[in-house]
């Protein structure tokens, strides 16, 4: 078994196995199996093997959580759309509708994609254990952890006494791009701020999406969306307190 | 940088190899979490190629760069001890070779093949996970993971020989 010509002829059967074999090598091998009971032994065990491990192995499959993210990724413009289905029963009729709905869908304003990603982001940090990358209620801690991970310097503040804590801090990917996320909590509320660099300046404006409030503006060189479950009018005043800090 | 357009072509490119690529991540960094971090990671690297990938086996594209980020993530844990790389790859596989005691050793000391294939050194699980679970061939599990075909051949059958129940063979 250890002879060179041995190991080829293994190499052979195990080809043969994978479906890998060309025609010439499929003959000599054919020839080299009616006399060799070891080959045939190998390229029995071979098939139990394989059929074990597909069976016995699991293939994994990607969460949820990821896949939504992608699908959002792969059609940004249609994820506005993915609310209530009411449609589905309207029929017909409401075909113009529909279309009518897609094209307002072009003429949204360009953070609302931004919105829909935030959301599906936040949503799944909620899941266990990915809340946070660093945690820490110490902006001193959570500011220099973004040093090196990403190419700009959010500003990280802490709100405790105004009852927003800071908890921590977070990498994630929206449009594909990291963007730093501080993560709040409002009692059992978790609010997430994702800052990235942003040249404009706009005043705070809420939308819902998904059931989730979500609070962007900009200034200072960056954009700011607050993503939470928290009401509304909550989300406004953290949003405030982020605009005109408390002395 | 890519653009949002770049960022949508991308995912349609990925999202039918998503199964594959999580699968290959779970197995690489044998944890879930990490996996999901390392396909996030894969899909942000994916971006920056986007625009020179040219449609060819999109499957074996995505894969690849699966492979390199799991490996940079796991590169960076080494030393956080959580998970960690495998201490001395291949060493203990590759005496086993022509030793049959050696080998039935290797596979019952786990209890199933999941957790024998879990323990085999990442060079030689990857093979087996990309052959016998994602069926790739030959050819692309070589593009994949960088190595000539007659590597990969080799390994194939290192692997195969770690993880099967010993029966036959002692007779060689």
């Amino acid at each position: 078994m250890t002879d060179p010509e041995h190991t080829r002829l293994r190499l052979l059967v195990q080809a043969d196995h994978d479906g890998e074999l060309g025609v010439a090598e499929a003959a000599e091998l054919a020839a080299h199996l009616q006399t060799c009971p070891d080959c045939r032994a190998v390229r029995q065990e071979l098939a139990e093997l394989s059929a074990s491990l597909r069976t016995e192995v699991p293939h994994y499959t990607a969460p949820a959580a990821l896949r939504a993210a992608l699908e959002a990724q792969a059609a940004p413009a249609k994820i506005v759309q993915f609310r209530p289905r009411p449609w589905r029963a309207i029929g017909l009729a409401a075909a113009g509708a529909m279309a009518l709905a897609a094209s307002v869908v072009l003429w949204l304003p360009p953070g609302t994609q931004f919105a829909d990603e935030a959301v599906a982001s936040h949503i799944r940090a909620l899941q266990p254990g990915h809340l946070t990358d660093v945690i820490s209620t110490d902006q001193h801690t959570v500011k220099p952890w973004f040093d090196g991970r990403i190419d700009y310097a959010p500003p990280v503040r802490d709100f405790a006494a105004a009852g927003f804590p800071l908890v921590g801090g977070r990498l994630d990917y929206l449009a594909g791009r990291p963007v730093a996320a501080l993560v709040y909590r409002r009692d059992k509320h978790v609010i997430d701020l994702y800052v990235r660099p942003d040249s404009g300046t706009s005043a705070p404006a809420a939308r819902t999406v998904n059931g989730y409030n979500v609070v962007a503006w900009a200034g200072g060189g960056m954009r700011f969306q607050a993503v939470s479950d928290l009401e509304p009018a909550q989300l406004e005043q953290f949003a405030t307190l982020w605009r005109e800090p408390p002395p | 940088m890519a653009e949002t357009g770049d960022a949508a072509a991308f995912a349609r490119i990925a999202l039918p190899h998503l199964d594959a690529a999580y699968n290959l991540a779970r197995w690489l960094v044998r944890d879930p979490t990490l996996a999901e971090d390392v396909v996030q990671d894969a899909m942000l690297r994916g971006l920056t190629y986007v625009r020179s990938f040219r449609g060819e086996n999109p499957r074996a594209w995505l894969l690849q760069i699966v492979r390199t980020t799991a490996y940079t993530r796991l590169a960076d844990r080494r030393g956080a001890a959580e998970v960690p790389l495998d201490p001395e790859p291949a060493a203990e596989i590759a005496d086993t070779a022509d030793d049959p005691e050696a080998a039935l050793w290797q596979r019952q000391r786990h209890a199933t093949l999941e957790q024998a294939l879990a323990a085999l050194p990442a060079e030689l699980r990857e093979i087996v996970v990309l052959r016998e679970l994602e069926d790739m061939s030959y050819r692309d599990i070589a593009r994949i993971t960088g190595v000539p075909i007659g590597t990969v051949m080799s390994r194939l059958w290192r692997a195969r020989r770690a993880l099967r129940l010993p029966a036959e063979e002692t007779a060689g």
